[in-house]
């Protein structure tokens, strides 16, 4: 792994929060965690990163780590071939829908709890739950879900089990969580839940900004917020563009 | 190197970028065509998607068509009042255009439309430059026979009959608007200045001698692109000047070597070749529109809750 020193700080950095918890509630304190990043800064040559997730846990169990994206509004679309040529044709629109998930835990998520303790803590992207606009088209078969589920890992947006949560000795863990190039940005939250006998006993939640920082960002934040003046300086821009270029082209 | 064009959402090799708007520009220089029916399929094949490829075109093409219109314009082969009916017919087209293509990526049908379009337009001019261009060649020996200039049709028939002085023409003004009109539209959808519809429509359907016709048709497409930047950049949010401004420093550059170039060299050759090279992309994407995609479904993001 990276580096010997890391167990050590690690159990330095538990001694310290740990002693600043103890007047918190039991399940509380079997559970610490922590995020190497709370903040996430997409610039001009940004090329993905990776979340390091730690922590340490109280008393033996499983832990599982959840790291969530904003959420969004989905337009699912299905192409049928029409005189040959192939179309969209059906579409179905699925609301709040997290623009990234991703999960980690210590051991395959079967065995660390039921399924319907999976279900009911939505572990794994079979059991994310992604609802369909209300007056949205029916997805009977669930080829519309399923497609969402399959074209946001091919983007690499969702993933289940990519990484594995590592125990250092008993106590301390830690998970890598990679962000690829185009993760959206926005609010996300990272969970860290300790489970014991297929039980959720402990949670902790982490909040992580993902923000377009630099020149690029404050191009994208114009454009959306003021659109008619990005629209003028397109046009101020391509036209001195153009006659630049036609001044040096006459001296040439 | 990388870098990340903050609209298309997606990192290009800037190299890549500046190779396409020199190449472009290199061709327009060189045959005197805008470029922009080769810019925006090339956008497409690098991953730019179709909304913001014909968004990032408008600006590209008012570059590059400034200093052809300075030029045309200091020689006085500018017929401004035919300039301005053509304008007139092409803000209402590519107005009506922004406004049609806003309707269409609503309901999904956007790249569908934008490539039949394009696989329609680059198949009849590939072909028609084709057979220009054997046609030529094989005229080289034998000595050339020239067309009447225009003919009278129908279409002078029409009312809101106009004078213009510098073209030498009587005709109907709904003749321009209408023409204007359809090349505005045909913008807005496929990111094209539309030259290579309009000069053969201003010298065939409405006789205007060629000398005034490049010149006129430049004004026009520079209002008409200025117009669509602004639209698409209101409406759609959908031109990334970083990418403009990276395809324009290359098609500035292209363009001075292309029309260096073109000058010296008999183009026959070279008009065949491009002309294949337009066959090549109407064929390339009639397949990607016919053949079974990997993935029949798609997603696209509507909106985002805070």
């Amino acid at each position: 792994m990276s580096g010997r020193g890391w167990p050590a700080l690690l159990a330095m950095l538990v001694l310290t929060v740990a002693e600043g918890g103890l007047g918190r509630s039991a399940a509380a304190q079997s559970l610490v965690a922590d995020i190497s990043d709370h903040l996430v800064a997409v610039t001009t040559d940004f090329a993905g990163t990776e979340l390091l997730l730690f922590g340490a846990v109280e008393r033996p169990g499983r832990v599982v780590v959840v790291v969530r994206g904003p959420l969004q509004t989905l337009v699912v679309r299905r192409k049928e071939r029409v005189l040959g040529v192939w179309i969209n044709r059906l579409a179905t629109t699925f609301v709040d829908v997290p623009a990234f998930y991703a999960i980690a835990s210590s051991a395959p998520l079967a065995e660390v709890a039921s399924a319907s303790e999976l279900a009911r803590q939505e572990f794994g992207l079979r059991y994310l739950r992604l609802n369909p606009a209300s007056g949205a088209q029916s997805d009977p078969d669930g080829g519309f879900r399923a497609a969402l589920v399959r074209v946001k890992q091919r983007e690499g947006l969702y993933s289940e089990g990519l990484e594995q949560v590592s125990f250092l000795g008993e106590r301390l863990f830690r998970a890598r969580i990679p962000l690829p190039a185009n993760v959206p940005t926005g609010s996300y939250v990272a969970t860290v839940f300790l489970l014991v006998d297929g039980e959720v006993v402990a949670a902790q939640t982490s909040p992580l900004v993902v923000s377009k920082l630099g020149t690029g960002a404050r191009i994208a934040r114009v454009a959306e917020h003021d659109a008619a003046i990005y629209g003028l300086f397109a046009i101020l821009l391509a036209l001195s563009a153009g006659w630049l270029g036609s001044i040096a082209f006459r001296q040439g | 190197m990388q870098i990340y064009l903050p609209i298309a959402e997606l990192s290009l090799d800037v190299f890549l970028l500046l190779a396409i708007g020199g190449g472009v520009g290199f061709l327009s220089g060189m045959f005197g065509v805008g470029g922009g029916f080769l810019l925006t399929p090339l956008l497409l094949f690098c991953g730019v998607s179709p909304a913001v490829a014909v968004g990032t075109a408008a600006p590209q093409i008012v570059a590059s068509s400034v200093s052809g219109a300075l030029a045309h314009w200091r020689r006085g082969n500018v017929d401004v009042p035919m300039g301005i009916v053509l304008l007139l017919g092409g803000m209402l087209g590519s107005s009506t255009g922004t406004l049609l293509f806003a309707y269409l990526r609503r309901i999904g049908q956007i790249d569908v439309t934008i490539i039949l379009t394009y696989v329609v337009f680059l198949s009849i001019i590939g072909s028609l430059m084709l057979a220009e261009s054997l046609r030529a060649l094989r005229r080289e020996a034998s000595s050339a026979s020239r067309g009447k200039l225009h003919q009278h049709n129908w279409l002078h028939g029409l009312p809101f009959k106009f004078r213009f002085r510098k073209s030498k023409l009587y005709i109907s003004a709904l003749l321009p608007v209408g023409i204007g009109f359809f090349i505005g539209v045909l913008a807005a959808i496929m990111g094209v200045g539309g030259g290579f519809i309009m000069v053969p429509a201003m010298i065939y359907l409405l006789g205007m001698p060629t000398i005034t016709v490049i010149g006129t048709s430049l004004l026009q497409i520079i209002f008409v692109m200025m117009n669509l930047t602004f639209m698409q950049a209101w409406q759609n949010q959908t031109v990334d000047i970083v990418l403009a401004f990276v395809l324009t420093v290359g098609g500035v550059l292209g363009a001075q070597f292309g029309s260096r170039i073109g000058t010296r060299l008999r183009g026959e050759q070279l008009r065949g070749l491009l002309a294949l090279l337009v066959l090549g992309m109407a064929v390339k994407l009639a397949y990607d529109l016919v053949a079974t995609p990997a993935d029949a479904y798609s997603i696209v993001v509507l909106g985002r809750a805070t």
